[in-house]
């Protein structure tokens, strides 16, 4: 109450916070992290539109590693869980994730989901997010890198439309050039100048799942990316707080 | 529509921190800071935020949006780089960073105080 006058007003008392709002999400990914790299794993968040050829290109990339790497995915869909069925035939050890309405994945989803998948002795653990260009940007899930889809048929200016999601690409696939003899009014060209402009480090592969064009490319990106595997590491005894069930 | 997540995430750290004050007051205004770069809409999250509101102790609590705009600079040259265009420095041809503008930040909270 205001003491000064005793007219009954409240008093309005401001609290300077600065604080990050996902620092939840992002407190959670760093955890995701820790477990990846203890166990020398190469986490990658994989985005694209819905249709850009995520699913295709990561069976191209089981086919392509077969024997060479142990691969797992986690496929992330509002509805169905036919890419982790896809992934599953093609030799990837996928779980998917149902988002029900929920357009991105977000760090405790991807924790979640490493519990029902046997993850510790995967090479490569892909995390297939949403078909879309927008929210999944947003969220830290703890990957070593982000590679987004661009398949040629979406138009050369998309990076343009959707600065976020390319500005966070760490590689940019641009897939479905098969196709490209069939669009001639699409130039490769066009595609990686949109990417210049909102990439300030703009590396891109042009790859075909259908053909295997650029398959080996892309796994030389990721055999760069692996890890060091850290030899004697402690696994992690798991005896942190979860803030979910363990269904 | 990310949103709608971002304004769970909110309400919960204005809960902690208003919680944390020991005030059993209701909070009468959220400042946040969403850089133009963040990946989230400032007119969106107020649409969100004026939803998810309502019969909680934030029900009479006001948004204020300070959307920050993208700035690039050289990490090498310290240079300021244009807002548009190919993000490589003009003067050494190293790649631009970001150093603001993808922010999302809770600032302040103006609470009611008994």
């Amino acid at each position: 109450m205001c003491d000064s006058c005793g007219c009954g007003d409240t008093n309005l008392v401001p609290l300077e916070v600065q604080q990050r709002i996902l620092s939840d999400n992002e407190r959670t990914a760093t955890h995701n992290r820790h477990h990846f790299l203890e166990r020398g794993l190469l986490a990658i968040n994989v985005m694209g539109s819905p249709g850009a050829g995520k699913t295709a290109v990561l069976e191209a990339t089981a086919r392509a590693l077969a024997g060479r790497r142990q691969i797992g995915a986690l496929a992330g869909d509002l509805a169905t869980d036919n890419d982790a069925t896809r992934l599953n035939a093609a030799g990837v050890r996928a779980e998917s994730i149902t988002t029900g309405s929920a357009c991105h994945l977000d760090a405790a989803m991807v924790h979640h989901a490493l519990h029902h998948l046997a993850w510790h002795d995967l090479d490569y653990l892909f995390i297939e997010n949403v078909g879309n260009l927008v929210c999944p940007a947003v969220y830290d899930l703890g990957q070593a890198a982000n590679v987004v889809l661009l398949a040629v048929t979406e138009g050369e200016d998309k990076p343009l439309k959707y600065p976020v999601m390319f500005r966070k690409a760490d590689l940019v696939l641009i897939s479905k050039v098969d196709l490209l003899p069939y669009l001639p009014e699409i130039s490769l060209e066009r595609i990686v100048a949109s990417l210049r402009e909102v990439m300030p480090e703009p590396n891109y592969i042009a790859v075909s799942a259908k053909t295997g064009q650029g398959i080996e490319p892309w796994l030389g990106w990721l055999q760069q990316q692996e890890p060091a595997h850290a030899s004697g590491a402690t696994p992690h005894a798991h005896a942190h707080t979860h803030e979910h069930d363990h269904v | 529509m990310h949103e709608y997540s971002i304004v769970q995430a909110l309400y919960d750290s204005v809960m902690t921190h208003a919680s944390a004050r020991g005030a059993a007051g209701t909070v009468q205004e959220v400042r946040v800071r969403i850089g133009a770069l963040s990946g989230v809409d400032g007119g969106l999250l107020d649409t969100a935020w004026r939803t998810f509101r309502v019969r909680t102790p934030c029900e009479n609590a006001e948004m204020v949006v300070e959307t920050v705009a993208p700035a690039w600079e050289c990490p090498a040259c310290r240079l300021a780089a244009p807002a548009l265009g190919v993000r490589r420095c003009t003067t050494c041809g190293g790649p631009l960073h970001l150093t603001e503008g993808d922010e999302i930040v809770l600032d302040r909270i103006v609470m009611e105080v008994p």
